[in-house]
């Protein structure tokens, strides 16, 4: 769709509808303020106003019938009450943990995520980690740009930092078998993993083995891969009883949420061997990473950047437009609400 | 094996592992070559009875060894790469030679595919944006994505088509070049180098390295790869040219690159290390506990086979 440029469109604009904007969103800086844009609607950007928001919202969003939340703005109770006439809210990321569903169903007001949009490169970033973690990755490519040569040469064994542990045959347990979870067991089947999962409830067209306890699925893999969502019943899950059955071999990777592991009991079992290592883009306390893991060669590292591709962000502004325009015109939204459990 | 087998002598041209050499002790008496500052006054003294010589990829048997071991049986390496043996004069003197086919193949595709996703998504870069205490600053940067790309593979032998099985479960779109086109492949094939690197965002370099492919990545190559193609090598350092790859890298004329292997070893160009979009390995693609121990278990078993009049397991020539 055209972006709508302002000027001379100003007296068409006024009868747009509009969409209410909390924060601007990162990709106004990463791509520019029209990305979202469209001639179907505009934009009421809250963060323009001098006024504190619940003023502001009296004011100015009594008519305004949705709400884009992006960048993670949260959309409480409070928020919603002082906007009688929303239907919508839209949100840029798959999570929903930032939104008041119940009060949502309450009022009746569709909630629209970015449904499967991330999914692919979730997934990739899973295997990245794995990958990197298994066969030392970030932590040669360090080595080397340290200048500092490998002891093969005089030693005749491999390599200081630890030989690599082979990817082919090892069992994957995958926690959480959605969108992104599929995904990965998908690309970990080509590599000659063998896959099993746990998840809400077993997923009757799935051929892997379902395991109903993720501690028992930890008993019976070599690397756990944490793709769920987080809730109250997956706060904390990955503890220190599934740690242990995972057992001084396995490795975790977490593209999920941070707090779905304890991560005190996660350093806890990385300092002292008692798991081989761990890939988290995730952590309890973002951007705070426990000082602990800084210094560890078996764990890779990455800042909650599982989503950060140009080709995605692009696709995410297609959808969230897309969706927006359907609301609009009455038709049924690309993206259906996801229950957040 | 019976005991007489002690009294043949092995020479190891160069370190593998602790394994490989417990391993040949077991059956043979072996020389290690690095242990002697002298090694042409070594091979001088013993080369009479050397029948023997285990290399790897760093090194192998080249025609003035051969030359200078009249009593030469075979030459066993502890890699699938061949560069390192002139296999020419071996099979003119009637020595043979054996490989370790197969049994890194799972390994080195798996980090052909590690080394694509650590550069698209910059995961070692921002691995250490983490560890630097960047990530209190600021969100990290936006990467490119792997799934639904072009992969263009040069040499669609063993490796290669595990690469490309692999890229196929991230959705790829797969091309290659080999000498010859192979028969029932779903993938595009390109005759022609140049026209590969043109039309696919990452090229695999997994062909073996030969007088033919030297340098077979080329400036042309590399400049029809592009300013947003990466260029990823598993196979030698030789068979890209490493001067022409650091000047278009440094000169933005190539996206970025993922190397396991280099020209020198273990030297790597110093320009490369400051560069964030290149991802550089000590030559570790075989490098898991799993298969340098299947990879040294077939040289022994090579060397068994053939002192024991037995058919070697993986033979070249």
């Amino acid at each position: 769709m055209e972006a709508c440029h302002g000027h001379g469109k100003e007296k068409e604009s006024q009868d747009l509808p509009r969409v209410l904007l909390f924060k601007p969103p990162p990709d106004f800086h990463l791509f520019g303020d029209e990305c979202f844009s469209s001639n179907k609607f505009k934009f009421l950007k809250a963060w323009e106003s001098p006024l504190p928001l619940d003023q502001f919202l009296k004011t100015h969003a009594q008519s305004v019938e949705a709400i884009l939340s992006s960048g993670g703005a949260p959309v409480t109770a409070e928020t919603l009450r002082l906007m009688p006439a929303v239907r919508l809210v839209m949100t840029t990321s798959a999570g929903l943990n930032h939104i008041d569903i119940a009060e949502c169903r309450r009022r009746g007001i569709t909630v629209a995520n970015t449904g499967n949009v991330f999914s692919e490169d979730v997934a990739d970033l899973a295997v990245g980690l794995l990958i990197d973690l298994l066969r030392n990755i970030s932590a040669s490519d360090r080595f080397v740009k340290q200048w500092l040569r490998p002891r093969q040469a005089a030693e005749g064994d491999c390599y200081s930092l630890g030989i690599g542990s082979k990817l082919g045959g090892k069992r994957v347990g995958i926690v959480g078998l959605g969108s992104i979870g599929s995904l990965v067991a998908k690309r970990l089947d080509a590599f000659g993993c063998s896959i099993s999962y746990n998840s809400r409830t077993k997923k009757p067209s799935v051929s892997y083995p379902f395991y109903s306890n993720v501690c028992e699925l930890a008993a019976n893999c070599d690397i756990l891969i944490i793709c769920c969502g987080l809730t109250a019943e997956t706060h904390h899950m990955i503890n220190k009883q599934v740690l242990s059955a995972l057992g001084k071999e396995g490795v975790v990777i977490n593209i999920g949420r941070g707090p779905i592991i304890d991560e005190q009991e996660l350093v806890r079992c990385l300092v002292q061997g008692e798991i081989k290592g761990a890939g988290l883009d995730v952590f309890e306390n973002e951007p705070d990473v426990p000082k602990e893991l800084l210094a560890l060669d078996n764990v890779v590292l990455s800042p909650h950047c599982a989503i950060f591709t140009w080709e995605t962000f692009k696709d995410r502004q297609k959808l969230v437009v897309e969706n927006l325009e359907a609301f609009f015109s009455n038709k049924p939204l690309l993206t259906k609400i996801v229950d957040n459990d | 094996m019976d005991n007489n087998s002690n009294n043949i002598i092995v020479l190891m041209v160069c370190p593998v592992s602790n394994y490989l050499e417990q391993e040949i002790e077991k059956s043979f008496k072996v020389f290690k070559l690095w242990h002697f500052e002298d090694k042409e006054q070594f091979i001088n003294t013993h080369k009479d009875s050397i029948q023997a010589v285990v290399g790897s990829a760093a090194a192998g048997a080249d025609a003035e060894l051969i030359e200078s071991l009249p009593k030469l049986e075979i030459v066993a390496t502890c890699s699938v790469g061949l560069d390192k043996i002139d296999l020419a004069r071996c099979k003119e003197k009637g020595i043979r030679v054996a490989n370790t086919p197969d049994v890194l193949t799972d390994d080195v595709a798996d980090l052909a595919i590690g080394l694509i996703l650590a550069v698209l998504r910059r995961i070692c870069e921002s691995d250490r944006y983490v560890r630097s205490g960047e990530w209190k600053k600021g969100e990290f940067k936006m990467t490119t994505k792997f799934t639904g790309k072009s992969v263009g593979i040069l040499g669609m032998g063993r490796i290669g088509t595990v690469i490309a099985k692999r890229a196929e479960a991230f959705d790829c779109i797969i091309g290659y070049n080999s000498r010859t086109e192979k028969p029932n492949l779903n993938y595009k094939y390109y005759p022609n180098l140049i026209d590969l690197a043109s039309n696919c965002q990452i090229l695999v370099v997994a062909c073996s390295l030969t007088e033919e492919t030297q340098h077979i990545v080329n400036r042309q190559v590399i400049n029809a790869l592009g300013p947003k193609g990466v260029l990823i090598n598993i196979g030698r350092g030789l068979l890209v040219d490493e001067h022409e790859l650091v000047s278009a890298l440094l000169q933005g004329r190539l996206g970025g690159a993922g190397l396991d292997v280099f020209e020198h070893e273990p030297d790597v160009p110093e320009e490369l290390i400051g560069l964030e979009n290149v991802v550089l390995l000590p030559h570790v693609a075989s490098a898991t506990v799993e298969t340098r121990k299947a990879m040294a278990d077939l040289v022994v078993g090579n060397l068994q086979a053939h002192f024991g009049k037995k058919p070697l397991l993986t033979p070249v020539v």
